[in-house]
């Protein structure tokens, strides 16, 4: 059978990103479990399994033999609906993420582009949830997931743009194919290509955190304020789904990351480069990521938009003039 | 030096209302008003007197409080506003059921935070028709101590913005604290 | 149809916050009027743990009520403990040993900080951080073992006996307390560090939820809540009681009036509580903890009597009317969160909902104390 005949690489590559976001999902939530007990200097989960490791199984069979409540008054199919819309976007956003230079779904030119295209659908997911679950807590967060992703939208997308410019391509395996070297030739450091590339990775991070909800940005679903925002109807697998698309979206946003700016599946030292580089600066980041989480109590809801209106945005349009002079000047010389 | 000087207005409010009463009443706290001027001898006064003297200096030590005044049941609202200049704190407003004595009796304590003093303001009022105004005006943070006396004891507070329970039940219409409440 | 079934008229709809809500720390429910994110109208509604422990004091026998005080503020429950027991000393003139009012000092300030600590580690917790507060429980978990090898119990303590103790302390009491305190205070850099000087928590706490002097004088407001709006009122400083005069100590006192004054009130209380407690051990005396003679049945002198202490939370008050029997004739517990949170209304008018709550963590609520 050949691997890379059309119908079964695409089917194959269809169940291998399904496998990988359900995995990923599972187990970083058990890593996000383990990791805040070894914070907080407790244990975390360690019953089920040797060190909790069976846990994520556990916790997905219970929460798919629970029933799926739909309470009175709520707008039955958007209730439905928005679970899937969170998760389905995010799952197809892995079809273009290169994880090694040959193990990507489908090497599209517009990988990039397609990425953005779906990640704004999650928030669209979120607000339906939000809506439809007929909960004033679940509107509030709606409202509130809405108007921050827009938000954090902004900057994020310049910043991009300004890779783009410098990357001159919109195929993320080519992107990644360009930083091939030492890791001094990674985006994130290359000087020569705009000045402020560093502080560009850090406005990316902050606005993935932003976009994928994550503390210490969890407005949508601030625990103390809305008690779950806009998943505080759902039970059993509805929130199940939701959680994997939460996670899936964090996988993604950390991939980006890694693609743009930390060189993607390449050696920091320019040899053996693979799939492997990618998981691990991968789970690098996502790690950081939890790590944020359990550190930082959260921010205030002017102070996000605040962040992002005048901190953010400035700096990545000065980013973007900073880069595109660069480029110019590199063409004088 | 807040206190000589509530001391000074409420003695001066007691006896106004004492003039209102009639004749032999008021003779009778006028020979009360003459222990003033001796502060720890007040006490004794009023364990002696049968009806308390409206106005006793007690011994902090013995009685954690420093002033003690009785005023009419219409005069709350005055000595809460001679308070309030004197930049008093509400601490706490109760009742007690004299069942015996077929009356209610309504506590106000009051603290100075600056110049450390207490001062209590009592009225007495019949059992039967327990009522007197608020001084929620004055103080807003006696509104939710009326409406919890007013729970208890069925006190009406007549000008309250809002009576209704706040420690009971919102359907409770028994009186928790009064002597003849049974379960 | 909308969700917002009333904005159509008024532009405003109402939230239910609580009674079961997790930023409300028990059974407190919060009628919020909301004009989107912005409090119109908070309406605190209590009583959902009412048990009314004032008649309960007027069945029982002076002695009989002891063990309520306890379940009144369960954080801080040796504080009632202490305020009970002054109250009816005062009353019957029952006199206590010197070693007693040691060793109830020591015990009710190790309370004090479980108390802050325990508030400290929920009120980030309120801000969305969760992880100081189990960093609290861990230090707070050393405090109730040690309180619990005197008391006999980890939470609801009765161990105030009228006149003196239930129980002496013994030399591991003393050595573990040093401990404690030796360990406290080198964590103490550590939380500010981590939570006081961490620029999102100082974001959400300067300038909010401003409580003017006025403010809490006009509603009786107590305790950290009264010394974080910039007036030096302490009970063991202004009215002492026990052998606090003895003592060396400081009453931190912010004048922000913010939210961030209040936390820094509570968070230098617990350096003068180890102060305290550290000079009660060196001077503590010996002898006996109960006096001579305590009658069986306490019977005070007709009269009423006042007794104030210092909680955790604020003024805790008792007024006692006695009848010269073996009961008392009215007990009234005055709560220092019940003034407290009777400003809410008025403070959190025009706030937005997470700004809100982070005023209602600084006012410190234990619901049962409240609702007594």
């Amino acid at each position: 059978m050949n691997l890379q005949s059309e119908p079964v690489w695409l089917l194959v590559s269809l169940v291998a990103v399904i496998a990988f976001a359900a995995l990923n999902a599972a187990y970083l939530v058990w890593v996000e479990r383990k990791g805040a007990g070894h914070i907080q200097r407790r244990i975390g989960p360690k019953e089920v399994g040797p060190f909790g490791l069976l846990q994520p199984l556990a916790d997905g069979a219970k929460l798919m033999s629970k029933q799926l409540l739909v309470p009175k008054g709520v707008d039955p199919v958007l209730f439905k609906v928005a679970p899937i819309l969170v998760l389905v976007p995010a799952i197809m956003s892995f079809v273009t993420i290169p994880f090694s230079e040959t193990l990507v779904g489908r090497d599209i030119n517009l990988g990039l582009l397609m990425i953005f295209a779906f990640a704004s659908v999650n928030v669209l997911g979120i607000l339906i949830g939000g809506w439809g679950s007929r909960n004033k807590y679940a509107v509030i967060s709606a409202v509130r997931a809405v108007s921050q992703n827009i938000a954090y939208e902004v900057p994020m997308l310049v910043i991009v743009l300004s890779i783009v410019m410098v990357s001159h391509t919109l195929n993320l395996n080519e992107i990644v194919r360009q930083q091939a070297g030492f890791f001094w030739h990674w985006n994130i450091f290359r000087l020569d290509l705009s000045l402020l590339m560093p502080v560009s990775f850090l406005v990316f991070f902050v606005c993935m955190l932003a976009e994928t909800n994550r503390a210490p940005f969890d407005m949508a679903e601030a625990e103390s304020e809305l008690i779950a925002g806009a998943f505080t109807e759902y039970s059993g697998m509805g929130f199940g789904v939701f959680f994997m698309g939460e996670y899936a979206n964090i996988v993604i946003g950390c991939a980006l990351a890694v693609i743009l700016f930390l060189g993607g599946w390449q050696c920091p030292f320019g040899v053996a480069s693979g799939w492997w580089w990618f998981l691990i600066k991968l789970y690098a980041l996502i790690w950081s990521v939890v790590w944020i989480r359990w550190t930082y109590p959260r921010t205030q809801f002017y102070g996000l938009l605040n962040l992002s209106w005048k901190i953010l945005i400035p700096i990545a349009f000065v980013n973007l003039i900073l880069t595109s002079a660069q480029m110019k000047l590199d063409n004088l010389f | 030096m807040s206190l000589a000087k509530v001391r000074e207005a409420l003695a001066a409010l007691v006896a106004a209302s004492q003039e209102e009463l009639p004749p032999e009443e008021a003779i009778e706290s006028v020979t009360e008003e003459t222990p003033e001027a001796a502060a720890p001898e007040g006490e004794q006064a009023e364990e002696a007197a049968a009806p308390p003297p409206p106005l006793v200096d007690t011994n902090h030590a013995k009685k954690g409080f420093h002033l003690d005044v009785t005023v009419a049941p219409d005069q709350v609202v005055q000595a809460a506003e001679i308070l309030d200049g004197e930049k008093y704190t509400i601490e706490a407003v109760t009742g007690v059921d004299w069942i015996k004595e077929e009356q209610m009796e309504v506590v106000y304590d009051y603290c100075d935070t600056a110049d450390f003093s207490r001062v209590v303001i009592r009225a007495r009022i019949p059992r039967a028709t327990p009522e007197l105004p608020t001084i929620s005006r004055v103080f807003p943070g006696a509104d939710w101590h009326e409406r919890e006396t007013h729970d208890f004891f069925g006190i009406t507070f007549v000008g309250h913005p809002d009576l209704s329970p706040l420690l009971l039940p919102e359907d409770a219409d028994y009186h928790p604290l009064l002597k003849d409440f049974t379960a | 149809m909308s969700v917002f079934a009333e904005s159509q008229t008024q532009e405003t709809f109402v939230v239910n916050l609580g009674p079961q809500h997790p930023a409300t720390h028990g059974v407190l429910r919060v009628k919020l009027t909301m004009d989107g994110e912005y409090i119109d109208r908070a309406e605190p509604i209590l009583g959902y743990i009412h048990r009314m422990h004032e008649k309960n004091a007027e069945v029982g026998t002076w002695a009989q009520f002891m063990p309520n005080t306890g379940r009144m503020d369960y954080l801080h429950a040796l504080a009632y403990n202490f305020g009970y027991s002054i109250a009816v000393e005062r009353a019957a003139g029952i006199e206590v040993p010197e070693r007693a009012e040691y060793i109830r000092v020591i015990t009710c300030e190790l309370n004090r900080i479980s108390s802050h600590l325990l508030w400290f580690g929920a009120f980030v917790l309120d801000l969305g951080g969760f992880t100081p507060l189990l960093y609290a429980f861990d230090d707070r978990e050393q405090l109730l073992d040690l309180l619990e090898t005197v008391t006999g119990s980890r939470l609801t303590y009765c161990y105030y006996r009228f006149g003196g103790l239930y129980n002496d302390i013994d030399e591991n009491f003393v050595d573990g307390s040093r401990a404690f305190i030796k360990r406290l205070r080198s964590r103490m850099p550590m939380y500010h560090n981590l939570v006081t000087k961490n620029i999102i928590l100082m974001k959400r706490l300067i300038d909010i939820g401003p409580i003017s002097a006025e403010m809490c004088r006009k509603y009786g407001a107590t305790g950290p809540v009264l010394r974080g709006s910039g007036i030096n009122f302490d009970v063991r400083k202004n009215e002492p009681y026990s052998v606090y005069p003895e003592l060396d100590f400081d009453v931190p006192v912010y004048s922000e009036c913010d939210c961030m004054a209040r936390y820094m009130v509570r968070m230098d209380e617990i350096d003068q509580s180890m102060r305290i407690i550290e000079q009660a051990l060196d001077k503590l005396p010996d002898g006996p903890i109960k006096p001579e003679k305590v009658p069986k049945l306490i019977k005070p002198p007709k009269g009423d009597y006042y007794a104030a202490v210092e909680a955790a939370r604020g003024t805790f008050s008792i007024r006692l009317v006695s009848d010269g029997t073996n009961k008392p004739y009215r007990l009234k517990l005055r709560s220092p969160t019940f003034s407290n949170l009777s400003l809410y209304e008025e403070a959190s008018k025009g706030m937005l909902l997470a700004d809100a709550l982070a005023l209602m963590g600084s006012l410190d609520l234990v619901i049962p104390e409240i609702d007594r």
